[in-house]
């Protein structure tokens, strides 16, 4: 016993705690290349290719924050479009009523939502689970009905973006097409940052010991309730921008579009599951497959939308951690990595 | 006068409101499953309702007697095949699925009867009416669909609290594990109440159909009606579930006489009021 004590004194550990792991470095370094000729795109790519680009963006950010929402903090929401229209009807308002540049306009569209957020959670916190999801789609349906009661802002039948705003951003079309890219790239980029951020810090644990075990986590001093707002909101924030940023591409809105249930939750819901729920990668891994199955079979129409949402109850029953979650199961490899790993190192060799 | 018949219309609606909650309201009692599909369900009725008619060339409430069966079926093999699969501590899969079943429903009819909207014909009930006092008439299609919706309540009440079935429903909503050692088989008792809620989903869907045009984008509609009424009513109740019902069809008359733009409006904001000044719905089942 005595030589096993002195073996353990004579050995000097450091502990540290770390996140990544050699193949989270490589994969992380492929992705600062795949972001470096993804920002060149405009280089090598024609016209459509941006707004192909530029959608799955979109798509990737609103999957990241729905998936932040749902697979994180147990908010599972089905009226995330609430915000997507949100931001876009904001976009427009400052555009149409107080002249603001829709650049300006999308962090501003964010702040207000955020802002929007907090009443709003306030009614629709109190309900739970399953009861919680339908509540938040009400939600959405309030913000699309009053949108549609708006005159000035088009009422149900929508409105355009004025010709002049749209030549504030660029003054050729070109030029344009170039900025809205990199807006887009710029913000899913922020937001995917912002989240692996959010989810490394002591919220994060926060978050997982919420998910874990909800009890436990308020026994151990988390306040479970402040935590959840603080996701809901930043979501809230992220997505309006995603939806002002979406629409301002699109350069018209209408109530039915900004609100669509089936564009901004249905297809972001089939996202997050088919990529992957509770993974920072799931989403991007899910719009990847998302888009190649629509490439393909888009032209089927209603008979594509079934198969969609077959794929994603056929997932959810035989693997409900999606393809990247089959991905770490079997290599045991994460490009993010939001687990802490502790690792022992040797300060000095060992001393007789 | 005109206000009279205003909420005279908003109680009878109420009542189909009513139905849409109970079928939804009896699922989350049993095994806290919302069912996300339910609107989608209560239109596939529908049309359930129309292939029915005018293949047999019966009416709409003769046909009952072949979509009621029908939707029940379909509810026992789809808690039997699907949604036992996805019970469990997680919430996410019974939302996901149903969620993706609301999809798949919603264009799988969209496939079949194209988005034109449709409606049964009656006959003449649809324009008898019964005249209570001077300037006010009362349909008889109408006042026939609310004595159908509180019988349907009466009918789970009775079916809940006097018989062997309701008791198995209580055993296995309050403790799962125990009703199991008692000898029931939980996924049988999920599946015969998914049966009795589409049961009911039938009923709703025939009456939905002859009221008024109906096409197959519709169903997300009546399920956040039937979730308001719920809400509303107070969860776990049944007569609640009515009560609720009433609230919101007289809400949505009383926002539609005002303009008819606030009609749905004027439903979801009663909802929220009632959301924020009391959480817990106006006649919440007392639990001891």
């Amino acid at each position: 016993m005595s030589t096993a004590m002195s073996a353990a004194k004579s050995v000097r550990q450091n502990v540290r705690v770390v996140f990544g792991d050699r193949s989270s470095h490589i994969g992380l370094a492929l992705c600062a290349l795949i972001v470096v000729a993804l920002a060149a795109a405009p280089l090598w790519g024609g016209r459509d290719d941006l707004q192909l680009l530029s959608e799955m963006f979109a798509y990737v950010a609103l999957a990241s924050l729905w998936n932040l929402l749902a697979g994180y903090a147990g908010l599972v929401s089905v009226g995330q479009q609430a915000y997507v229209g949100l931001g876009a009807y904001l976009l427009f308002a400052f555009a149409i009523l107080a002249g603001i540049s829709p650049l300006w306009a999308i962090p501003l569209a964010g702040i207000v939502a955020g802002v929007v957020a907090i009443p709003v959670a306030g009614l629709v916190f109190r309900l739970r689970g399953h009861y919680f999801a339908i509540g938040t789609w009400i939600v959405a349906e309030v913000f699309r009905l009053t949108a549609s009661q708006i005159s000035v802002l088009g009422g149900g039948s929508g409105t355009s973006l004025p010709a002049s705003m749209v030549i504030a951003i660029a003054p050729t079309r070109q030029l344009r097409d170039f900025v809205e890219y990199w807006i887009a790239l710029a913000l899913v980029i922020a937001i995917l940052t912002a989240i692996v951020l959010l989810l490394r810090s002591r919220y994060g644990l926060a978050l997982k010991a919420i998910r874990d075990s909800e009890i436990a986590a308020r026994c151990s001093g988390i306040d479970v309730t402040r935590t959840k707002l603080l996701v809901y909101i930043v979501t809230a924030c992220g997505t309006a921008m995603v939806g002002a940023l979406i629409f301002l591409q699109k350069l018209r809105i209408s109530p039915d579009a900004a609100f669509s249930v089936n564009d901004w939750t249905a297809f972001v819901i089939f996202i997050t599951v088919i990529g992957g729920i509770g993974r920072i990668e799931g989403p991007i891994v899910g719009t990847i497959v998302f888009f190649l199955l629509r490439q393909t079979l888009a032209d089927l129409g209603t008979l594509y939308l079934m198969m969609l949402g077959l794929v994603a109850i056929l997932i959810m029953l035989a693997a409900p951690k999606g393809i990247w979650g089959l991905v770490v199961a079997r290599f045991g490899f994460s490009v993010f990595p939001l687990e802490r790993k502790v690792v022992f190192e040797e300060l000095s060799p060992a001393r007789e | 006068m005109d206000w009279i018949n205003v909420i005279l219309q908003g109680i009878l609606v109420g009542g189909l409101y009513a139905m849409f909650a109970a079928g939804l309201s009896l699922i989350f009692g049993v095994m806290r499953l919302v069912n996300i599909a339910h609107g989608d369900l209560i239109v596939l009725a529908a049309y359930v309702a129309l292939v029915t008619t005018q293949t047999l060339g019966i009416g709409p409430l003769t046909a009952l007697i072949v979509v009621v069966p029908v939707m029940a079926l379909i509810g026992y093999a789809l808690q039997w095949f699907v949604l036992n699969r996805t019970l469990g501590d997680d919430l996410l899969p019974p939302l996901l699925v149903t969620f993706g079943l609301s999809v798949i429903i919603q264009n799988g009819l969209l496939t079949l009867f194209t988005a034109d909207s449709v409606k049964l014909q009656a006959g003449d009930i649809e324009v008898a009416t019964i005249r209570l006092t001077d300037g006010i008439y009362v349909g008889v299609l109408p006042l026939l669909q609310f004595a159908v919706a509180v019988a349907v309540i009466a009918g789970l009440q009775f079916i809940f609290y006097r018989t062997a079935l309701g008791r198995a429903f209580r055993a296995t909503a309050d403790n799962p594990e125990v009703a199991q050692l008692m000898g029931l088989d939980n996924r049988r008792v999920f599946a015969l109440a998914m049966a009795l809620s589409l049961a009911v989903v039938a009923i709703a869907g025939v009456f939905l159909a002859v009221r008024a045009n109906f096409d197959p984008s519709q169903g997300p509609a009546r399920l956040i009606f039937g979730f308001e009424a719920v809400i509303i009513g107070g969860l776990g109740s049944l007569w609640g579930t009515l009560a609720g019902g009433l609230i919101l069809g007289l809400a949505q008359a009383i926002g539609a006489h005002l303009n008819p733009g606030w009609q749905i409006l004027a439903g979801h904001i009663a909802f929220l009021v009632v959301l924020a000044v009391r959480p817990q719905g106006l006649f919440p089942k007392v639990r001891t």
